[in-house]
């Protein structure tokens, strides 16, 4: 009797390690005669150089090498955007380090190679550079603007996208409600706990790349095309990494200056940032100005949405930089049904960081917009938010269901998901204390927020990211090996970063091949182990890489009963497949497929045309993404004196499908509310006037506390997907695209009665302070 | 340069250090203890906080010198007889690390409130670890953690 793996709360394989220090973290590396790289970046938001010295770094004790822009111009190429999203986009050149032109502050213009970091640091001090000021361009609809200056040559615009469905005229025309509304999604910085490190090695023929990355097997590709560097000659390994959220899927200057200085110089470097280094350089997340039109009927039905993006691009397109706004295109209309749906998306030139993806991209901005608006039209009509959303959203029995932005959605059940929240929340008592204290004017507030989100995540299917002209595909790649004494390696392409996927890989394939979890050890992360792989972001590894893995283990199977059929001198089909086990029906005999392991490496009784091996892999290309969906309720005490807001209570009940393991699923779960709930009321990327931001430290950019944050009451409905055999869905972004609206519409619930309407993020005590006193006046 | 003599982890080095050698620099770059991370160049985040003469500090908040004399003792120097350290235990009993970067110092600083309060309750333990950012987790299995190791310690303690 085998106890099932799949859905058991499994501890993880991976903490052993973490909790006692023995780490990989690239940081760590330290390589003979290895050589420290450190990089004087520019002050200036946007400046032509005119002069580089780096002669006064030169000579200075330790320093080996220092080099501007200049010196790499042959060589150092162009960051590559992965995402060419329309026809009439503007991919500006996009130098690693700045030889001509600084367009934010933090681009690398110049650097130091010495013996230490400590010398490397103080040489970088010698570097004289001087700059001909340039405006900055700060503000979105000025930069529109003809008479804006520019941040390239050839405009500020970088490109436009638009996507229509059904009449939206008539669905605006004679509305008897429009709800009008702008949201402004702040610029966030992504803020993984290890700060991004990279370490080249080489040999003169061939180079090891370490990289604190989320993507080591695109980053392999980008640097053999970017330095000429064959691809069969770069290693990438992305050992232990310290979260990414989005941040560490990136193709960055560093890492390619490493792989040029390590080229350059036949010795091995490695180059780590500090925090303030990293919130200038590290690619930001959203920033966009939302403009939102939603027609209903007096009863609250949905007849159109409207929506118009401005998207901060930043001074330049990375990987996958245009793309993120479009993430959310087609998930404004959400959960519900409409007659008639139009979006449209203008990508704009900035001088700052460039921005990419940050958990959810895309897909938080387009959740906020919606839910946002569905509670002011619920305010509008006079009518419960929960229940606008019930007239509207697709009901059980309609799935699968092509939504009016043209997806389809597999399953859901969004009456069961928040039918227990509600219950869980104690729904009706909250609105019954809120009337209380609405009614004996207390100071202190309470405000009910409500997100009944879906969003759409497994990315993704290879024939969907074609006709979007994404550079690559959306499969994954898992091998399962028997090694000789019947444990099992397995190997994926997908690059863990804290998700777990030992443990949830080790669990799926107990399962599938009957063997004991212990037995089962998973390699990833290292280009020449793992060597083909799509990695990690976007909800795909369990999605997509968990289902290759599952299906090289049915491979494996298939091998192991023509070789057990062999041994037991039966015909394949007289074998049934029962805890690890082929038994020959009716009989006792039986041989493991732990047995036919070490029956295959010896090979002295294999069948005619069976190889001495059983093993195989697999990929996988998913037909559809999967879309988690759930209700979030936070319930939040407004201080109206103070402007504080403080998180009462949070419910959250989400499906995600099939569950392969509770305690790792609950833990995103945590983890992602958190940074939703920080965008909501802490977190915001601040650039002053002149283009410098002023939120370079964890001083200055507030992370949430676990002093901040309350306890999080969590819960599950189970749908099964129907696109993937497990019936998983992903939880690695759900509870980040959920909260923020939750938060902040609780917010704006407390703040209704005193005619406040909108609280722009993060809703700090001044900012909600300010937006009473608003609405006082 | 000035010579110091610190212990780390039961073992006495002697170092000759540059004045403005930070501690976490000398743990991880001279000393190979590369268990204490750094995450900050603030001293906020608290992912390289280690025992200072029992005391728990952000290494990257003390210069080397300072430490002379003192006693050291990092996440790596937690367990004895190589078994985990009851809190190190609880955080894998309560999956309170996900990426394991901030961990090091999480557990430290667990440790730490435990002198003061040997059973806190949740508000304490979120108090006491405001000194210490994780991203991952959003604190509240790390809470849990803290809590569940408080009773194993204090369990050990009054053992026989």
């Amino acid at each position: 009797m085998t106890v099932q793996e799949v859905g058991r709360p499994r501890r993880r394989k991976e903490d052993q390690r973490l909790l006692t220090g023995r780490t990989r973290w690239t940081d760590n590396l330290a390589l003979p005669g290895m050589l420290h790289v450190v990089f004087l970046r520019s002050p200036m938001a946007h400046a032509r150089i005119t002069r580089v010295d780096v002669s006064g770094a030169r000579g200075l004790p330790g320093v080996v090498a220092a080099f501007s822009g200049q010196d790499f111009a042959g060589e150092q190429g162009s960051l590559p955007c992965g995402w060419p999203v329309s026809e009439d986009i503007v991919i500006p050149d996009h130098p690693p380090m700045a030889v001509s032109e600084v367009r934010y502050v933090g681009e690398a213009v110049a650097c130091v190679v010495a013996t230490d970091r400590y010398r490397a640091a103080d040489a970088v001090e010698a570097i004289e550079i001087d700059y001909e000021p340039l405006d900055p361009v700060l503000d979105m609809n000025e930069a529109l603007r003809p008479d804006s200056p520019k941040v390239h040559e050839a405009g500020n615009r970088a490109y436009t996208f638009n996507l229509a469905s059904g009449d939206v005229e008539a669905a605006f025309r004679d509305a008897p409600v429009v709800i009008d509304r702008t949201y402004v999604q702040q610029r966030l910085i992504p803020s993984a706990m290890e700060p991004r490190a990279v370490a080249v090695g080489t040999d003169g023929d061939t180079y090891t790349v370490w990289s604190s990355t989320q993507i080591p097997h695109i980053l392999r590709i980008m640097l053999a095309v970017i330095t000429g560097v064959p691809e069969q000659r770069i290693r990438v390994i992305a050992p232990d990494v310290g979260g990414g959220f989005g941040s560490k899927l990136q193709v960055t200057a560093e890492e390619v200056l490493c792989l040029l200085l390590a080229r350059r110089l036949g010795r091995p470097v490695k180059w780590t940032e500090s925090r303030s280094e990293g919130n200038l350089t590290v690619h930001h997340g959203r920033d966009q100005i939302q403009h939102v039109r939603l027609a209903a009927d007096a009863d609250g039905r949905l007849r159109g949405l409207q929506v118009e993006l401005l998207a901060d691009m930043g001074a330049y397109l990375m990987l996958v930089t245009p793309g993120i706004p479009l993430l959310g295109a087609q998930l404004f209309n959400a959960i519900y049904k409409m007659d008639a749906y139009a979006f449209g998306c203008t990508g704009v030139f900035t001088t700052k960081m460039p921005t990419d993806a940050y958990r959810g991209a895309g897909r938080p901005e387009a959740t906020f917009a919606i839910e946002r608006t569905m509670d002011e039209l619920a305010a509008e009509l006079g009518m419960d938010p929960m229940e606008v959303r019930r007239r509207n959203w697709i009901r059980h029995e309609e799935f699968p269901y092509t939504t009016i932005s043209g997806l389809t959605y597999d399953s859901g059940n969004y009456e069961a998901a928040t039918d227990r929240a509600l219950a869980l929340f104690g729904y009706d008592k909250l609105r019954a204390e809120q009337a209380d204290r609405r009614d004996r004017g207390d100071p202190v507030q309470l405000g009910i927020g409500i997100s009944t989100y879906t969003e759409m995540c497994g990315l993704a299917p290879s024939r969907l990211l074609g006709e979007a002209n994404y550079a690559v595909g959306g499969w994954e790649h898992g091998s399962v090996r028997m090694l000789p004494t019947g444990k099992v390696e397995v190997i994926t392409g997908s690059s863990p970063h804290g998700q777990g996927h030992v443990t949830a890989w080790s669990q799926i394939v107990a399962d599938a091949l009957g063997v004991p979890f212990e037995d089962v050890t998973v390699l990833h992360g290292d280009t020449a182990i793992a060597h083909k792989g799509m990695d990690t972001y976007g909800s795909r590894s369990l999605v997509v890489g968990g289902i290759a893995v599952l299906r090289a283990c049915e491979k494996v199977k298939d091998k192991a009963r023509t070789l057990a059929a062999h041994l037991l001198e039966c015909s394949p089909d007289d074998l049934e497949f029962e805890a690890g086990a082929f038994k020959v029906r009716g009989t006792d005999a039986q041989r493991t497929i732990q047995e036919l392991a070490y029956a295959a490496f010896t090979a002295h009784s294999l069948p005619d045309g069976v190889e001495a091996r059983l093993d195989s892999d697999a990929t996988f290309d998913p037909e559809n993404y999967s879309f988690p969906h759930g209700t979030h309720l936070c319930a939040v005490e407004v201080d109206t004196e103070t402007g504080m807001a403080r998180i009462r209570s949070y419910v959250a009940v989400d499906d995600i499908g099939t569950v392969v393991n509770p305690l790792i699923a609950d833990g995103q779960v945590h983890g992602g509310i958190a940074q939703g709930i920080a965008q909501a009321l802490y977190e915001e990327a601040v650039y002053d006037a002149d283009g410098n931001l002023l939120t370079t430290t964890m001083a200055d950019y507030l992370l949430p506390t676990a002093a901040d944050l309350p306890a999080f009451q969590l819960d599950r409905t189970e749908t099964p997907a129907t696109s993937n055999p497990l019936g998983v869905k992903g939880v690695g972004e759900a509870g980040t695209i959920a909260s923020t609206p939750a938060v902040v519409n609780a917010v704006v619930d407390a703040l209704r009665p005193s005619g406040v309407h909108d609280v722009p993020m993060p809703c700090t005590p001044e900012r909600v302070w300010r937006a009473l006193e608003g609405a006082r006046r | 340069m000035p010579r110091i003599s610190v212990t780390v982890d039961g073992i006495t080095y002697e170092e000759d250090v540059e004045p403005r050698l930070l501690l976490v620099h000398l743990l991880r770059e001279r000393l190979g203890k590369t268990g204490t991370p750094i995450g900050c160049d603030t001293s906020n985040c608290g992912a390289c906080t280690v025992m200072l003469d029992g005391k728990s500090a952000k290494s990257c908040s003390v210069l080397a010198v300072q430490a002379d004399g003192c006693e050291v003792v990092t996440i790596e120097g937690l367990g004895a007889n190589g078994s985990m350290h009851p809190m190190q235990r609880a955080f894998h009993e309560e999956h309170a690390l996900q990426c394991g970067y901030c961990t090091p110092g999480m557990v430290m600083a667990a440790i730490d409130l435990l002198r003061d309060d040997p059973d806190p309750s949740e508000e304490t333990v979120r108090q006491g670890l405001e000194g210490n950012l994780c991203r991952c987790t959003g604190y509240c299995n790390i809470v849990r953690a803290v809590r569940r190791g408080a009773q194993e310690m204090g369990q050990a303690v009054s053992a026989p």
